[in-house]
């Protein structure tokens, strides 16, 4: 038998400041050459787990346990070890492709001959399209993250880790990086371990799957066997999605759009054009499309807030329900805008107005101007129903990922409004929160709210969409 | 402070990963640069601001200073939040660089105003040997920044002000500096901290704390 | 507006593309610092004056030069305005736009030709040359550099954080909630910076970024032509002193 690549022995790993234990207990070992899927409950450490082995935990925390990378500690393993995050603009520096690439082999202080040929082996091994001036810029977000990649190609590493590589991806985009890996993987025959929540993508690539539990792994083996495992369906729900219910009634109309394009300020292109919507109570639609083909736009327009360029958005007699407001919702004052149409932004944190989670679901209520007595109810009731009562008084930034999303969600319902924008919901989240949020916008769906939601998310679209939109993008 | 419960293996290669003392790690030099980046961002809005209030003043320029604190900010929040030799300057420096660089009015005189606007502060965190800095220093190091750039103001743009008006110019920079630049950075430094995000930065690990929110640590 | 102004593309293959990015700044430099120092109306006009007959050898179209050089514009007409109108002295008098003039005759030579020296400029370019000729650590110039690249992605950042507050029914009313807001998004901003700038920490060090060993696959070079563009800068800032002094308009700020 080999050695092995990777090896973990009891390896735990708490932060500095932290109280809990990011990850503990944890004993696994990759075979040379393996190629592993790590899955696990968000919060459960996998990125932890990819960092210990890269030598790349923060300073100050606590380790317990080891962690050896071909017999050494991962910072002074022979061969380097290389990285890919989730977000293609997290890791990007310079401004030319090939640049770009020769950057990690650059701190390595090689040769500039070596260089040049590490440079065109990576980005021959993803299948780059462009040559080595091509302008980072110019690059979609799929390009972007297969140029991220071979910038780690380009370090030779022996281990190739892979943090939600596709997550901020289209199904486009994602099926790049996929196949990229799957060359690379072909040529350098190095380990690797992908972390990624999406397992349908990796199903044909992978050896073998470990599942994280609370308590560390939980189950190991090949997708089939750890699929049928028990233990592992706790935590990974994959095909646990609830189809949407087969008929119910559609209500009347509430929101509009017209012929409605958008082109940002000092732009040229436009960002949207011609979008007609129909918004009706008690149904969901949702917006899908590549990166770059407006979705996100889309939302704000129908939102409330931003101003079409062209086309109209109004909302019909039903939704204004008496205010003396005009039918243009960008046009309302902020708290006519927050009783009627709810926006739930991608990233929870650019919402977060307050210090704690108490008071940032009683903000739209407060801002309406309910009663205190009123605004305790909602926010009580709230806090229930999204299991945030425990943390109640805790500052939102410290929340992990999917409580980040229940709040933000929560908040924006707290006014009631009859319509609800969401602009990737999913996004990142693990598959327990992931059918929390089927379940509450099916929930709201059932009350009789509009939903408009923009996803790549093809399951999410299955199970709780009733309308679809397509939006294409100028590119095609 | 080892957590209950938790079974310490005995081959325990490294027990705690070491906070390096003497180079900057890759983090603070990141975290450091981005501040001066967002506050870039800040300055893009406060510039369109500054310019369309002008008319605003025009009655009494000098009042105009009242909106000067927030230049003032980059290199007194990066001191409180980095802790180390040089960030204050690094990020009140790069911010004016990237004024400069994403088009303003003030061309490469911005780099001047970036390097006294860096130097100022520096000083102050380094009275107190860059540990730390609390709500008083805050005060100091942006009234120290405010006077650089007022002397820089005073000769560069103004020279030909009465001594009334340089005099109220004065009065209303300095209290600017104080409020925005020194207040305004003690309470975003702390509110910073209570969110968690500072957790990464070596230099702003205290030495033992109650669990992962370290707010209101800032005496 | 988010983004850099930076041209470089359009310049080709001029000589003053080919320099060295940092005697691409100097004469700029030269020009504009000498300004900061004068205060009569001629000194100004000369420089903008030697500007405009190096714009041409810059390799810059008009177009482009107005583009980068409109908000210095405004400010310049504001300053104008403002003097013109600030003198206690009742009416609108002659000296008062006089001074004005002056005030922004010289903003404009004191920016000018720096904005446009670094209007050409490739960031990449730059660091490499700051790293390179003036010896600034390698990662404190590439951190830098990796940072700035953010600056797109904290404006976009800012606007939607802009738009949820107002989704949530949030808009500042009165000085004290108009001060209050804009801490939010402040605050904001900067979570949205770190986080950012943590992921970027870990992806620059995955690459091996932390150890200062550099190779330079992109070296930058410091040839006779980029001495001598140094040397014509301070040439023509002499030759902008002399005619001024000869005219006898020639003024220093310390002079009463």
């Amino acid at each position: 038998m080999t050695t092995p690549a990777v090896v973990l022995d009891g390896f735990g790993y708490r932060p500095a400041n932290a109280r809990r234990w990011a990850v503990r207990d944890i004993d696994l070992s990759i075979a040379h050459g393996e190629t592993l899927l790590l899955l696990g409950a968000s919060g459960s450490g996998k990125s932890t787990i990819l960092r210990a082995i890269a030598g790349l935990l923060d300073a100050g925390g606590e380790v317990a346990g080891s962690v050896e990378v071909h017999r050494a500690p991962p910072g002074a393993a022979p061969r380097p070890t290389g990285l890919l995050m989730q977000d293609p603009d997290a890791g990007l520096v310079l401004s030319r492709a090939g640049e770009e690439v020769a950057f990690g082999p650059q701190n390595a202080g090689l040769p500039q001959d070596q260089i040049d040929r590490r440079v065109d082996e990576a980005l021959a091994a993803v299948g780059f399209p462009y040559g080595r001036e091509h302008p980072v810029a110019a690059l979609s977000g799929g390009e972007r993250q297969r140029l991220a990649l071979a910038g780690a190609l380009a370090m030779r590493p022996d281990v190739l880790l892979l943090d939600e590589p596709t997550s901020m991806l289209d199904p486009r985009g994602a099926h790049l990086i996929r196949d990229a890996v799957e060359r690379a993987v072909s040529r350098t025959g190095c380990t690797v371990v992908i972390v990624e929540h999406n397992t349908d993508i990796w199903r044909d690539l992978v050896d073998r799957v470990v599942v994280l539990g609370a308590d560390g792994v939980v189950a190991d083996g090949t997708l089939s066997e750890v699929s049928a495992s028990p233990a592992a369906r706790d935590t990974w729900l994959v095909d646990a999605v609830r189809p949407s219910t087969a008929s119910h009634h559609i209500g009347e109309r509430l929101l509009v759009a017209n012929h409605v394009a958008y082109r940002y300020k000092g732009q040229q292109q436009l960002a949207l054009r011609d979008v007609d919507v129909d918004l009706r109570a008690a149904s969901a639609l949702a917006i899908v499309g590549d990166n770059g083909s407006g979705k996100s736009t889309l939302t704000r327009v129908l939102g409330g807030l931003a101003q079409p360029t062209c086309g109209s958005v109004s909302a019909t007699p039903a939704l204004i329900n008496g205010g003396r407001l005009g039918a243009e919702p960008h046009r309302w004052r902020a708290t006519a805008l927050a009783g009627r149409i709810g926006s739930v932004f991608q990233n929870p944190e650019h919402s977060f107005l307050t210090d704690t989670v108490r008071d940032e679901l009683a903000v739209g209520p407060r801002a309406l101007g309910h009663s205190d007595s009123k605004v305790h109810a909602v926010v009580d009731e709230l806090l229930t129903r999204l299991r945030l009562d425990e943390m109640a008084d805790q500052n939102p930034f410290t929340l992990s990922g999917g409580e980040q999303r229940r709040l933000s969600v929560g908040a924006a319902i707290a006014t009631a409004p009859r319509v609800l924008v969401l602009d990737e919901p999913t996004f990142g989240q693990d598959p327990s929160t992931w059918h929390e949020l089927a379940e509450m916008v099916l929930g709201l769906r059932g009350q009789g709210a509009a939903i408009a939601v923009a996803t790549h998310d093809r399951r999410f679209v299955d199970a709780v969409a009733d309308q679809h939109l397509h939006l294409t993008s100028e590119r095609e | 402070m080892p957590a209950k419960g938790v079974v310490v293996s005995t081959r325990v290669s490294e027990s705690t990963v070491e906070p390096t003392t003497g180079q900057w790690t890759t983090v603070e030099i990141v975290v450091t640069a981005s501040l001066a980046v967002a506050f870039g961002v800040v300055f893009w809005a406060w510039n369109l601001l500054w310019t369309a209030t002008g008319g605003a003043f025009a009655g009494l320029p000098p009042v105009q200073g009242l909106m000067y604190g927030v230049w003032l900010a980059p290199g007194v929040l990066a001191g409180l939040v980095v802790q180390r030799k040089g960030a204050a300057f690094f990020a009140a420096f790069l911010a004016a660089a990237l004024s400069a660089v994403f088009g303003s009015q003030w061309g490469l005189v911005a780099l001047v105003y970036g390097a006294v606007q860096g130097v100022a502060p520096e000083f102050v965190f380094a009275l107190r040997g860059y540990r730390r800095p609390g709500v008083v220093v805050a005060l100091l190091a942006a009234l120290a920044t405010g006077v650089g750039s007022l002397g820089l103001d005073l000769v560069l743009y103004y020279p030909t002000w009465s001594s009334e008006w340089k005099w109220l110019y004065t009065a209303t920079l300095l209290t600017s500096a104080v409020v925005v630049a020194g207040l305004g950075s003690w309470l975003l430094a702390r509110a910073l901290r209570a969110t968690g995000v500072l957790d990464a930065l070596p230099a702003s690990l205290p030495a033992s704390l109650p669990g992962s929110v370290s707010a209101s640590r800032n005496e | 507006m988010s983004t850099p102004i930076a041209l470089p593309r359009e310049l080709g293959q001029s000589a003053y593309a080919r320099a060295n990015p940092l005697a691409r700044l100097a004469p700029a430099a030269a020009l504009g610092l000498l300004n900061v120092f004068t205060l009569d109306p001629v000194t100004p006009l000369l420089t903008l004056l030697v500007v405009a007959c190096a714009v041409p050898f810059m390799g810059l179209s008009w177009q482009s030069v107005a583009r980068v050089s409109w908000p210095l514009a405004a400010a310049a007409v504001t300053l104008v305005f403002v003097n013109t109108l600030a003198d206690p002295a009742p009416g609108i008098g002659w000296e008062d736009a006089r001074a004005g003039g002056v005030t922004a005759v010289r903003l404009l030579a004191i920016a000018l030709p720096g904005v446009l020296a670094l209007a050409t400029i490739d960031p990449v370019d730059l660091t490499d040359a700051l790293v390179q000729q003036l010896r600034v650590p390698a990662r404190f110039g590439y951190g830098a550099l990796a940072a700035s690249r953010l600056f797109p992605l904290l404006t976009e950042d800012w606007r939607s954080q802009g738009m949820a507050a107002r989704a949530r029914g949030v808009s500042a009313r009165g000085v004290v909630g108009r001060v209050r807001n804009l801490f939010r998004r402040v605050l904001l901003l900067l979570v949205a910076a770190l986080r950012r700038a943590t992921r970027l920490a870990v992806a620059l060090d995955a690459r091996g970024f932390a150890q200062a060993d550099r190779s330079r696959s992109r070296p930058s070079a410091w040839t006779a032509s980029d001495a001598a563009w140094c040397i014509g800068g301070l040439l023509a800032a002499l030759a902008v002193v002399a005619v001024s002094v000869l005219s006898g308009y020639w003024r220093l700020i310390w002079t009463p």
